[in-house]
């Protein structure tokens, strides 16, 4: 529990010990543990051995106060914050890396322990500058709080008075944080993440004594898709957000629960409001899906959410530019195009960012006008069981069970840019549960090691068929708990459906095997927030078919990835935009419906492994946007088609009967059906001779995949800083 | 100059009531953070000569599979040994490189360990201990001598080039004291006169007489032995019985 | 620094449960002695050793250090039959001896080689010697590894035997360049002659020394800062548990020594535990390397018998005090480290663990640094302390902080620019230094400051009294 017995962890090149208790090779059967009993401040608890004080303690609700410990981290056991009486030590013990033995008498609020933390408390502040008032921090900090609980109530430094207080240079780790290093307790927390999640090893101490200082020694950018997390890990205000930077104090802010769009998970957010603007986004822990992470995409993108926006409806003029019209002016217009429109011309498409209810709305809507042309941007290949079961498409091991993976294959996937949370639990797995990992696909960073096994799409159907003499096939025979990943991007290609039946073919051959029957191998990871959802619904995927029969309408539902082009359309084509943003789909456009981001609407999102969450209303939508599915909702009324909901709560119980998946907020439901999947992809096995790639291969691709994100001027300053460094010779 | 500035300020306000507010900037002998100069930059290529590539293997192979991390630091003393006394930023690089580890963690341990001299320095790397054994026997006389015949500021370089100058923390020859290290020899039992001479003959670059200058051989007490004057005793003196006849 | 940071150590050994310091090490080396059938009686001082009776012959240098030489004077004699006679009895030789560490703990080194007699789990085990010498007052490792460095690398090979290890890493502190240099000449010798390597003294054991130079860091003369720095890390300490015993060098169980307790242990094998036990006091036997540095007239290392009379110790080899023993101001008994004694207490005390802990102080390396009435009393243990905040890890924070905020207010002891009132303030805050670190260093820290304010009370405030007549009441009267 306290130190994993982990060759791996080990060999982090972090300043934490992480000290094995025995190597891996040796350790025999670990014995069942047998809980005893130890007392915290005379409260009697059961523990099991190798249960931390701290933890003991927090069994019983009694918090020791800490600054550098942390539950996701390796315990560094330096800030000396948690130092407890321990019965019959001379000394205080620290609490945070003590295993508790049995019998043993804990006393966290006896004179020893209260004296033992003021006085930390008081070398601590030492050289603290204590600029509370402006600094960023301020409200949220760790020190300050523990200051007023356990501090001393008067200051002795009479020696600032001689000699000042240390100060330390700043540094420049990039775009998204700011340090002011003077501030730095020397928790290390930043640089046991930086080695041990995200896997970027460039921050570290040096120096040493009362000059030791944590930095990167040269100038170089933090290089990591999670670098916003070591804002939030930072007790104090040395690391701050660069964008937020002097916006807010946090007591000002309202604090919205939602989840994150801009990747296929779903992390769970915060979203810090004031006076109806989006000021910053914070994780919100879920052990399901980010723990307590964020990628900085998700993180960082929200200022996007202020620029590019749609703010009114627009109608291309005589003139052929956009011009403002009302909301009337441009409904009218809307329906009178889609209602002149035959059926089979009508074609509606679904965009990354769409939430369910506007994509049950518009299928209804188009279904209704006698159309079935609903399909999303993203491609699944049709033949076979295509879309039919949901373990077709989804990500059937959940997130959270890659902990448990003991080998994972990855074919044509970047996870560490098309889902960086995805990624740090592979990571995880890796370092803490000694799980390999081998990569199909073009040579990519993962920050991991794994073996490579070309990128050649053969390799998948060789080890499918069984007729591959790689290790890799060895390995993931041999698996407990093995997993396979197949990246979204290779659908697209001509050969998408054989690697996907290939892919199928060796998951279920791994997973009929196992001894665990309710493990499940295959998964496939999805790029965007919108696609299990449109799938659910019943959204054809890919919009190749239903374009080459030349649509008279075109009703873009956020759809701005560019897989709709004008030139693909009849010279007369009409396209309808319904989005928040003014990026490819409104530039294509004849009518502009502004549309609400995912901040501004109460909406449902499914990520990846099928589960159903909502955002809520954070600010309201700019100008005359509004929420997307009332749009919809408006213009069946004009078009004459009047969709049957009037509130929210009748669209969503319209949802759950498509699926009730998509209204069981929170669950995510375990597949089945897989045999099945493989019996009608048995015919789909046919020789391969591409390529596997993947889109995002570098750092510099990651930051701009969506309409938010590409209006983000903290992206574009990343993508910039990230180019800039790898001209550095650092 | 400043902080000189500051004290004398102050001397001058210390009778009134309030003061002039300071904050001193730190002090410290080396700085923790690399900053490119002209001598000092990645772009410098650094590469062991080739017997240094041979210690490298040698140093390698006394540390177990999977812990070659451990030659760290004999191989940064190796590279500051080729590259004139003074550890480059690519030096540093090239070890990472060997040892296969991410650069910061090259950087920690070559700023955290005093014997490693991140920037240029002199010919003679002459280090004073003035630790309270050998400031008990005279250590600011000596550490005077020499920045005055170098002409040398403590921590600086020489005008020659040829000198620097550090004050370090004990060296652990105290019963010699007081005692400076010129390179990797020790000259211990200084007077100022020993010191003016040893520095004379190392502008002329010979090498003056390391050790003791007192006359004795080593640590005996000056004087006349009081302890071990008779001869060894040999192999097997008072060996026990269970030993006997084993 | 060697182990007087291990000092810790005395409380904590895993072996006891975590509750170690219930365990006193003293008692347990009581029932050691009692253990033994026709103990002489107690000895209640120490007296000058005969030359035969001195374990370090070529202390001094004055004979050739390399192999022959060193064989003539008794080294490597006998050493197969010593490790054919198997772990068990080379740990109870040394139980029988009384040996206690060389670095400054003291924790019985038999014991401590015991620990490491669990069954294997199939990891290897490593023996650690700590050359990093580099306690102010301390000079005893070098002469040993330049004179005598056989005796050092025998003593691995029989410590290696007695713990089961595979391999001895010798930690030696980066400055001593030559003395490295000296004894891996000797490990060379005994390579070649066959007496470690591949079946070492033909006894069938596999043994291999190896000497890591260090590069400049007080602090890795602990424990597990050193085993961090032969690993290729920054010597920060680790915390414990677990102790180095369990998880120790490349994560393998692991004994760190002193150099002089290993270099000593070859002599206690050969001449019998019994032997070094007949000398010093109960509990604190055998003979041991004294350092007499500072106002002394002839300052030298020196091998005596332990718990022998400080007085004694100092007049009979250092020449006496400068100026006659009146001059005596006060002496650092053993090492920096440890607190101050003033003239009174020197008179009569005795140099060994027990005599020196009920003089407020420790016994340390037993480096004493002798200072005079012209000393500066302020400015030396100010000088100390400064070496400490330089040799702060700067890993946890009391220490880290602490240290540096102590130098500051001392150095203005050494002026008197301060308040009457610092004087507890400083008190309070080397009392919320000591204890509270990970490793023993700002125990270290803390302690000469200590003692400066147990004995010199009066002299600081007297300072303080004079800088108020000279300049005007100091600014932190009004400050603090």
């Amino acid at each position: 529990m306290l130190r994993q017995p982990l060759t791996r962890a080990l060999t982090l090149s972090s300043p934490v010990r992480a000290a094995p208790l025995a190597a891996r090779t040796y350790a025999g059967p670990p014995p069942p543990p047998e809980k005893f009993e130890v007392f915290i401040d005379d409260k009697p608890v059961m523990v099991v051995p190798g249960t931390t004080i701290l933890q003991a303690a927090a069994q019983v609700g009694v918090e020791i106060p800490r600054f550098c410990y942390h539950e996701r981290l390796a315990v560094a056991g330096n800030c000396r914050m948690c130092l407890v009486e321990v019965e019959k030590s001379p000394k205080p013990a620290a609490a945070c890396a003590m295993p508790i033995m049995k019998g043993m008498r804990v006393k966290t609020n006896s004179d020893l322990t209260r004296k033992a933390r003021e006085g930390v408390m008081e070398f601590l502040l030492v050289n603290h500058p204590l600029d509370c008032p402006i600094c960023d921090q301020g409200g949220e900090c760790d020190l300050q709080d523990q200051s007023m609980a356990f501090g001393s109530d008067r200051s002795r430094f009479t020696d600032i008075h001689f000699s000042g207080k240390r100060a330390v240079e700043d540094k420049d780790v990039g775009p998204l944080i700011k340090t002011i290093m003077t501030r730095c307790i020397h928790c290390t927390r930043c640089i046991r993440f930086a080695s041990e999640v995200a896997g970027v090893d460039d921050f570290g101490t040096t120096g040493r004594g009362t000059d030791m200082q944590v930095g990167t020694y040269v100038e170089k950018m933090f290089l990591s898709e999670l670098s916003g997390n070591i804002i939030d890990l930072c007790p104090v205000g040395a690391l701050t957000s660069k964008p937020y930077s002097f916006a807010a104090r946090p007591w000002e802010t309202r604090r919205i629960d939602s989840v994150d769009v801009l990747d296929p998970l779903g992390s769970n957010i915060v979203v810090a409001t004031r006076t109806n603007e989006v000021l910053r986004i914070l994780p919100r822990t879920n052990e399901e899906i980010n723990e307590e992470w964020l990628s900085d995409k998700s993180r960082f993108a929200c200022d996007g959410l202020k620029r590019q926006r749609l703010v009114t409806p627009m109608m291309k003029d005589s003139a052929g530019n956009l011009a403002p019209v009302d909301w009337e002016d441009a409904m009218v217009a809307a329906a009178r195009a889609i209602k002149d429109c035959p059926p089979n011309k009508l074609l509606a498409v679904a965009g990354d960012l769409a939430d369910a209810e506007s994509l049950v709305a518009l299928k209804d809507l188009v279904n209704r006008l006698g159309s079935e042309n609903t399909c999303t941007e993203q491609y699944f290949p049709l033949d076979g069981a295509g879309i039919d079961f949901r373990s077709s498409y989804l990500f059937n091991t959940k997130i959270a069970n890659i902990e448990e993976a003991d080998y994972i294959l990855l074919i044509g996937a970047n996870t560490r840019f098309e889902a960086p949370l995805l990624n740090a639990r592979i990571r995880k797995a890796f370092v803490h549960k000694e799980t390999d990992i081998a990569f199909i696909g073009p040579k990519v960073d993962l920050t991991y090691d794994y073996t490579h096994v070309g990128d050649s799409a053969s390799v998948v159907k060789d080890l499918a068929t069984g007729s591959s003499t790689h290790e890799v096939l060895k390995r993931l025979e041999s698996a407990r708990h093995p997993v396979v990943i197949l990246g979204a991007d290779q659908l697209k290609t001509p050969e998408g459906a054989a690697i996907l039946a290939y892919t199928q073919e060796l998951a279920l051959r791994l997973q009929d095997k196992l001894e665990d029957k309710n493990w499940k191998v295959l998964n496939v990871l999805q790029r965007t927030a919108s696609q299990a959802a449109a799938l659910d619904i019943g959204y054809q995927p890919g919009v190749g078919k239903a374009l080459q029969d030349g649509p008279q309408v075109v009703y873009l539902l956020g759809a701005d990835s560019g897989v709709v082009s004008r030139d693909q359309l009849p010279k007369d084509a009409v396209v309808i935009y319904q989005g928040h943003h003014g990026d490819v789909g409104a530039g294509m456009a004849d009518i502009v419906l502004p549309g609400a981001a995912y901040t501004e609407k109460r909406a449902t999102y499914v990520n990846a492994e099928g589960r159903a969450q909502q955002t809520l209303v954070a600010v309201s939508p700019p100008g005359r946007a509004r929420e997307d599915w009332k749009i919809i909702r408006a213009l069946s009324e004009v078009v004459g088609e009047r969709l049957p909901y009037d509130s929210l709560d009748e669209v969503r119980d319209r949802l759950a009967e498509v699926s009730p998946a998509l209204v069981a907020y929170g669950d995510v439901q375990d597949n089945n059906y897989f045999a099945q999947a493989r019996a009608l992809s048995q015919s789909l096995q046919k020789p391969v001779s591409g390529k596997v790639d993947v889109q995002l291969k570098q750092l510099e691709d990651y930051f701009m995949t969506d309409t938010i994100s590409r209006a983000s001027p903290t992206m574009a300053k990343c993508v910039q800083a990230v180019l800039k460094q790898k001209q550095s010779q650092y | 100059m400043l902080s000189s500035l500051r004290t004398g300020v102050q001397g001058l306000l210390r009778a009134s009531s309030r003061s002039l507010q300071t904050s001193s900037a730190l002090q410290h002998d080396s700085l923790f953070v690399h900053r490119d100069t002209p001598e000092d930059n990645p772009k410098v290529p650094f590469e062991f000569s080739e017997a240094n590539q041979k210690r490298v293997q040698a140093l390698l192979d006394i540390y177990p599979e999977g812990h070659k991390r451990g030659a760290m630091i004999p191989l940064l003393d190796l590279a500051q040994r080729q590259a004139g006394g003074w550890l480059p930023i690519s030096a540093m690089h090239k070890v990472a490189e060997i040892l296969k580890l991410p650069r910061m963690r090259v950087y920690e341990v070559a700023t955290f360990y005093t014997m490693f001299i991140r920037r240029p320095i002199g010919k003679y790397h002459v280090q004073v201990c003035t630790t309270t054994p050998c400031w008990l026997r005279g250590s600011d006389a000596i550490l005077k001598a020499l920045t005055e015949g170098t002409q040398c500021a403590v921590g600086g370089n020489s005008p020659c080039g040829k000198f620097s100058i550090s004050e370090v923390e004990c060296l652990g020859a105290c019963v010699n004291a007081p005692m400076i290290q010129v390179n990797d020899d020790y000259y211990e039992d200084l007077t100022v006169e020993d010191t003016k001479e040893i520095i004379e003959k190392l502008k002329r670059d010979e090498k003056p007489k390391a050790g003791p200058r007192s006359g004795r051989f080593a640590s005996e007490p000056l004087g006349g032995l009081t302890s071990l004057s008779e001869e060894p005793t040999g192999p097997g003196y008072g060996l026990q019985d269970a030993l006997k006849g084993a | 620094m060697a182990g007087a940071l291990t000092r810790f150590f005395k409380g904590a050994k895993p072996q006891f449960g975590i509750v170690g310091p219930l365990v006193n090490s003293n008692a347990v080396a009581v029932r050691n002695q009692q253990s033994q059938a026709q103990a002489p009686p107690a000895k209640t001082r120490g007296s000058p050793l005969a030359d035969c009776d001195r374990v370090f012959t070529n202390l001094y240098g004055r004979h050739d250090w390399r192999l022959k030489a060193a064989m003539c004077r008794g080294d490597w004699y006998m050493t197969k039959q010593i490790l054919l006679k198997g772990s068990d009895w080379i740990v109870n030789e040394l139980k029988t001896s009384g040996l206690r560490g060389r670095g400054g703990a003291g924790f019985p080194t038999g014991m401590k080689w015991s620990f490491m007699n669990k069954p294997s789990d199939g990891r290897p085990k490593y023996l650690v010697i700590n050359a990093d010498e580099g306690e102010p007052g301390t000079c005893k490792d070098r002469e040993i590894m330049r004179h005598d460095p056989h005796k050092l690398v025998e003593g691995a090979l029989i410590a290696g035997r007695a713990i089961g290890a595979q391999a001895a890493y010798i930690y030696i502190r980066g400055e001593f360049y030559n003395e490295a240099s000296n004894l891996q000449v000797a490990i060379a010798e005994a390579y070649q002659a066959g007496l470690i390597g591949k079946n070492a003294c033909c006894s069938g054991y596999d043994f291999d020394v190896f000497v890591h130079r260090g590069a400049g860091a007080y602090i890795c003369g602990e424990e597990t800062a050193l085993i961090e720095s032969i690993e290729g890390k920054q010597g920060k300490p680790r915390l414990k548990p677990p102790f180095p015993a369990d998880v120790g060098l490349f994560g393998c169980p692991t004994t760190v020594n002193n150099v002089e307790t290993i270099a000593t242990s070859p002599t206690i094998c050969r001449r019998g535990g019994k032997w070094f036990s007949s000398f010093g006091r109960p509990r604190n036997h055998g003979t041991k390397l004294f350092n007499i540095s500072g106002h002394v007239n002839t300052p030298c290392t020196v091998e005596e018998e332990m718990s022998i009379p400080l007085k004694e110790l100092i007049e009979r080899h250092a020449g006496g005090v400068i100026g006659g023993w009146e001059n005596l101001l006060a002496v650092i008994p053993g090492g920096s480290s440890t607190p101050l004694i003033p003239k009174d207490v020197c008179e009569t005390v005795l140099m060994d663990f027990d005599a020196l802990v009920a003089a407020q102080s420790s016994f340390g390396t037993a480096a004493i640094i002798v200072m005079d009435k012209s000393t500066d009393i302020v400015k030396a243990i100010a000088r100390l302390i400064m070496f400490y905040k330089h040799e702060s890890c700067g890993q946890c924070t009391p220490c880290r902080e602490g240290v540096s905020w102590m130098n500051k207010i001392i150095y203005r002891f050494v002026d008197g620019n301060a308040s009457p009132k610092e004087i507890d303030m400083l008190w309070e805050i080397s009392k919320q230094i000591e204890g509270h670190t990970i490793c023993a260093l700002g125990d270290g820290a803390a302690w000469p400051v200590q003692g400066l304010i147990r004995h010199f009370r009066p002299e600081l405030e007297r300072r303080m009294a004079e800088y108020a007549c000279t300049y005007g009441p100091s600014k932190a009267e009004r400050l603090y």
